[in-house]
């Protein structure tokens, strides 16, 4: 090969690289063999927590019962490594699948259309207020607290760019002609199930968007936020597509009405036919695009809706076969079960001398704890016992909150953890 | 198996929504019977959610037929020009899947997190040293995530100089990939556009004309996008510098110049990185990638929260940067993309990461040469990660475009490469081999481009078909975009 290069070696195919940088030094540890590579990772995983540590921390990030069968196909190489489908003939796995998953999003939703997916509910959260931005013309947007704060960062570092104010609101009243967009998320960021429709009510009277910040699992059981008025819904779907992996790779849903589809930002898969039938015979046979393609960077540059290229395919695939294969009375029975099990596991809290779980109206699987001791303390003590506890959150503003910790509990919560929680709670209090 | 369908099945008009059956599931969630908690107010519930009922068998059958509808590297040659489609070695998916980094919480406290932490701040050691970049941040998401982070950077960076009402400006070459602009307007700067000399290199006289106080940034993809060295980049950087902007870098191309030369010793402020490519990190079919951020000590106070800090009792912790752009995820960045991207760096090292690019080049080089005088080359040189074919002469000559060339790719049993960029060459055929294609693999690619010529001449409609052997045939884009049918509808007949 060289030789028909017409080259001595491989260095001398870096002749146009300036030689006064070339060959740098550069200081790397030196390469592992794979059995080497394997034990080296073996031993950082084991310095993590033990994955059979009982935990309560969800605040973003749930544990989730998922099938088997999700991680099954989403293994498959077929999918794993093929790029973003710009061949169609050939991709119509990762587009069908695409189709598949904008249908489920747009189902639970209650949205018109969907992309293929963001990088993570936040992004595309940031996306929606950029949207909202874009289709109101306005300079302002509001989130409607208690919202996730690594949410609102990521919309302020989007709305930062684009010259944007971001407004923290703590009612719906509070939006106003300037916002272009109200943000809520739901369940709120302390648990809370949000009634939708007088949100979107007071977005509309001001003229704005209303966004809906969802958990797509908590749908199972809540009112489709389209149904109650919303716009666009963002949401994560890693909970529901496998292990958080320290919270990425995600998906982030997007979702919106039918008239914001060509402000969309992301990818976006369309059926579509053959332009001939096949040889053999018969009709032209169904397939699957990208579209609408008019808005994206590769052709607008920069009068793009947005500059996304890379999607999250193959966590959006894994989502699709968890909803999926949960079907419509799973997912239900799922959810129902989950709300079930943190209620019954607050309720158990609640009865400990010393315990208290501040009320803030219904609530779907996350729960504000209070106890003998101050939040951090108590947050130590429990890792003292081998328990991770819920997240600190004694430093925000809601009354409820002062002091406590937010505690998650699902479907996939083993009993036995959340007795062991109950034990040590007990012991704590009785320290105290 | 799918294979053994008849070719003509209309396998796409049913999707899994349609397969159903009333009744059927795929799996069983466990009933509770404990104490019922009444459910919260009626009108907060919703009613029924349409999703697919299928048995479990159905369900994987169906998805398995799919994937067999899929190319991806596993199936054979992908030389995506820009994508940087190299075989992904299987021991990556497997340490990221193990359940002490699977089951990591992203809220953790940082002791319990300890084996994720260090991993990552080990693979930021790697990719400082690698980029001469000292300063990295891990959390954008792909390529488009760390642009926009870079871009934030030097926007706040202008707004602590105070002159961030006067640089309105980013320069762009007329190469660049289309996220490069979108990112500068994303971000609120108009673009300018710089065009490419003869020689495949910026035109410096225009860079000379437009560097002006009103200039925040210049964006520039090294090696550009005709896998050509962009010559005196070094020059220019120092141009950029004395008109007190700043030099962003699209590392999209790192491939190619892993170990040979450094970002930062060129003069780079800010670097992309798109671990997917470079480092190997499977594409998903689009994703996930990851997009880390690096960049010079000017820089750093306004990376991307968090970054990666180790305190003197050798605790890795998560920081905010003292002046950061915030944060670009909800958590931490894609982590199993990084540890993925951690462990290609440690079984290669740096003698491994050398021979990658050498072997890059080499093959890209080897593709020139055995392709080279049956289809035209705009830029007619040695290359590097990859080289940019244009079908004009077939189109001109025989009526048939390099849309064509592509799809009769497919029935010689290649993905094709790159097609329509970059931009500034006509009817582009962008080809990037990568490293690991095997010196038969790129001859038979050539040997495949080559009958194509051949074709193009004696049968051209062959190629108006093509692809003659796929699961499907051309599609009718132009109605999916006019008439979009984006979701399942269950009243929908087949179109």
């Amino acid at each position: 090969m060289l030789d028909r290069v017409g080259v001595e070696d491989l260095d001398a195919l870096f002749a146009d690289l300036p030689a006064a940088y070339r060959d740098p030094a550069i200081d790397l540890p030196a390469q592992l063999t794979e059995p080497e590579l394997i034990a080296l990772l073996e031993e950082r995983a084991a310095e993590n927590a033990d994955p059979g540590r009982p935990s309560f921390l969800g605040a973003g990030a749930y544990r989730r019962s998922i099938p088997s069968i999700a991680a099954h196909l989403t293994s498959r190489s077929e999918f794993v490594t093929a790029y973003t489908p710009y061949q169609p003939e050939i991709s119509q796995g990762t587009l069908q699948t695409a189709f598949e998953y904008q249908s489920v999003v747009c189902e639970l939703t209650g949205m018109d259309v969907s992309n293929t997916g963001l990088y993570d509910v936040a992004s595309a959260t940031a996306e929606a207020c950029l949207l909202a931005a874009r289709a109101t013309r306005r300079g302002a947007v509001a989130l409607l607290e208690p919202i996730h704060p690594g949410a609102a960062d990521v919309v302020r570092t989007y709305a930062y760019g684009a010259g944007i104010r971001v407004d923290l609101v703590t009612s719906g009243d509070e939006a106003t002609e300037e916002h272009a967009c109200l943000v809520a998320q739901q369940p709120d960021f302390l648990g809370a199930i949000v009634d939708l429709e007088p949100l979107a009510e007071a977005a509309h009277a001001a003229g704005a968007l209303f966004v809906t910040v969802a958990d797509p699992f908590a749908l199972g059981l809540l009112r489709s936020p389209g149904d109650a008025g919303a716009d666009i819904v963002t949401g994560e779907g890693r909970d529901l597509a496998g292990a958080p992996a320290y919270g990425g790779p995600s998906v982030g849903l997007f979702a919106a009405r039918q008239q914001y589809l060509r402000q969309m930002p992301g990818r976006i898969v369309g059926r579509t036919k053959e332009l001939e039938a096949p040889p053999d015979g018969g009709e032209p046979r169904t397939g699957y695009v990208l579209t609408l393609q008019a808005r994206e960077q590769f052709i607008r540059r920069e009068r793009a809706t947005s500059n996304v290229s890379t999607a999250q395919a193959l966590i959006a695939l894994a989502f699709t076969v968890t909803v999926q294969a949960l079907g419509p009375r799973g997912l239900r029975e799922a959810a129902e079960l989950c709300y079930q099990r943190a209620h019954a596991a607050a309720a158990r809290v609640a009865a400990l001398p010393g315990y208290e779980v501040p009320e803030r109206g219904p609530w779907f699987q996350e729960f504000l704890v209070r106890g003998p001791v101050p939040a951090a303390a108590l947050a130590t003590a429990l890792a003292e016992r081998g328990i991770t506890a819920g997240l600190d959150v004694s430093d925000r503003a809601e009354p409820e909150a002062r002091d406590a910790l937010l505690f998650a509990v699902t479907e996939a919560t083993p009993d036995a953890h959340v007795d062991a929680l109950i034990e040590a709670l007990a012991e704590i209090g009785g320290q105290a | 198996m799918s294979a053994h369908r008849p070719r003509s099945e209309d396998f796409g008009a049913q999707l899994s929504f349609d397969r159903g059956t009333p009744g059927r599931r795929a799996v069983d969630v466990p009933s509770w019977d404990g104490e019922q908690t009444p459910l919260p107010d009626a009108h907060l519930l919703r009613d029924e959610v349409r999703l697919p009922e299928l048995s479990q068998g159905g369900l994987v059958r169906y998805y398995t037929a799919l994937s067999a509808r899929n190319y991806g590297i596993d199936s054979g040659t992908y030389p995506l020009g820009s994508c940087t489609m190299k075989y992904n070695p299987k021991v990556d998916d497997l340490v990221a899947s193990l359940p002490g980094f699977a089951t990591a919480h992203p809220q953790s406290p940082p002791e319990e997190a300890q084996g994720t932490l260090r991993t990552l701040l080990e693979l930021r050691r790697g990719l400082a040293e690698i980029t001469g970049l000292p300063h990295v941040s891990l959390a954008p998401a792909a390529g488009a995530h760390g642009e926009l982070a870079g871009v934030l950077m030097i926007t706040r960076a202008l707004e602590d100089r105070g002159e961030l009402e006067t640089r309105r400006r980013i320069l762009v070459p007329d190469s660049a990939h289309g996220t490069n602009p979108a990112t500068a307007a994303m971000a609120g700067f108009t673009v300018t556009q710089i065009p490419t000399g003869p020689d495949g290199s910026l035109d410096r006289a225009t860079i000379e004309r437009e560097l002006d106080e009103t200039v925040a940034a210049m964006m520039v993809t090294v090696p550009n996008t005709l896998g050509l060295w962009e010559n005196g980049i070094e020059e220019v950087a120092d141009l950029i510098h004395e008109a007190g902007a700043y030099l962003y870098g699209d590392g999209a191309n790192l491939n190619a110049i892993m170990g040979r030369v450094r970002y930062g010793d060129l003069g780079f402020d800010v670097v992309h990185l798109n671990l997917h490519k470079s480092f190997s990190t499977p594409h998903g079919g689009g994703g996930p990638g990851a997009g880390p951020v690096c960049c010079s000590e000017e820089l750093a106070p306004y990376l991307p929260t968090p970054v990666l800090e180790e305190d003197e009792d050798g605790l890795v912790r998560l920081v905010a940067p003292e002046r950061s752009i915030g944060r670009l995820q909800q958590f931490h960045g894609n982590v199993g993309v990084l540890i993925r991207a951690y462990a290609y760096m440690r079984a290669l090292g740096l003698e491994g990461l050398r021979a990658v690019s050498g072997q890059a080049v080499l093959n890209a080089n080897y593709l020139r040469v055995l392709m080279h005088g049956h289809y035209d080359l705009p830029y007619d040189r040695p290359v590097l990660h990859e080289v940019v074919f244009s079908g004009t002469r077939q189109r001109r000559e025989h009526g048939v475009r390099t849309y064509d060339i592509a799809k009769r790719l497919i029935d010689h049993g290649f993905h094709p490469p790159t097609v329509y960029f970059p931009l500034i060459v006509e009817e582009a055929l962008m080809i990037e081999p990568t490293e690991t294609e095997p010196p038969e693999a790129i001859e038979a690619l050539a040997e495949a481009m080559i009958a194509i010529a051949g074709e193009s001449a004696e049968d051209p409609d062959t190629l108006h078909g093509a692809p003659w052997t796929a699961p499907l045939g051309r599609l009718d884009e132009a109605t999916a975009a006019r008439r979009p049918v984006l979701r399942w509808q269950p009243d929908e007949d087949a179109g």
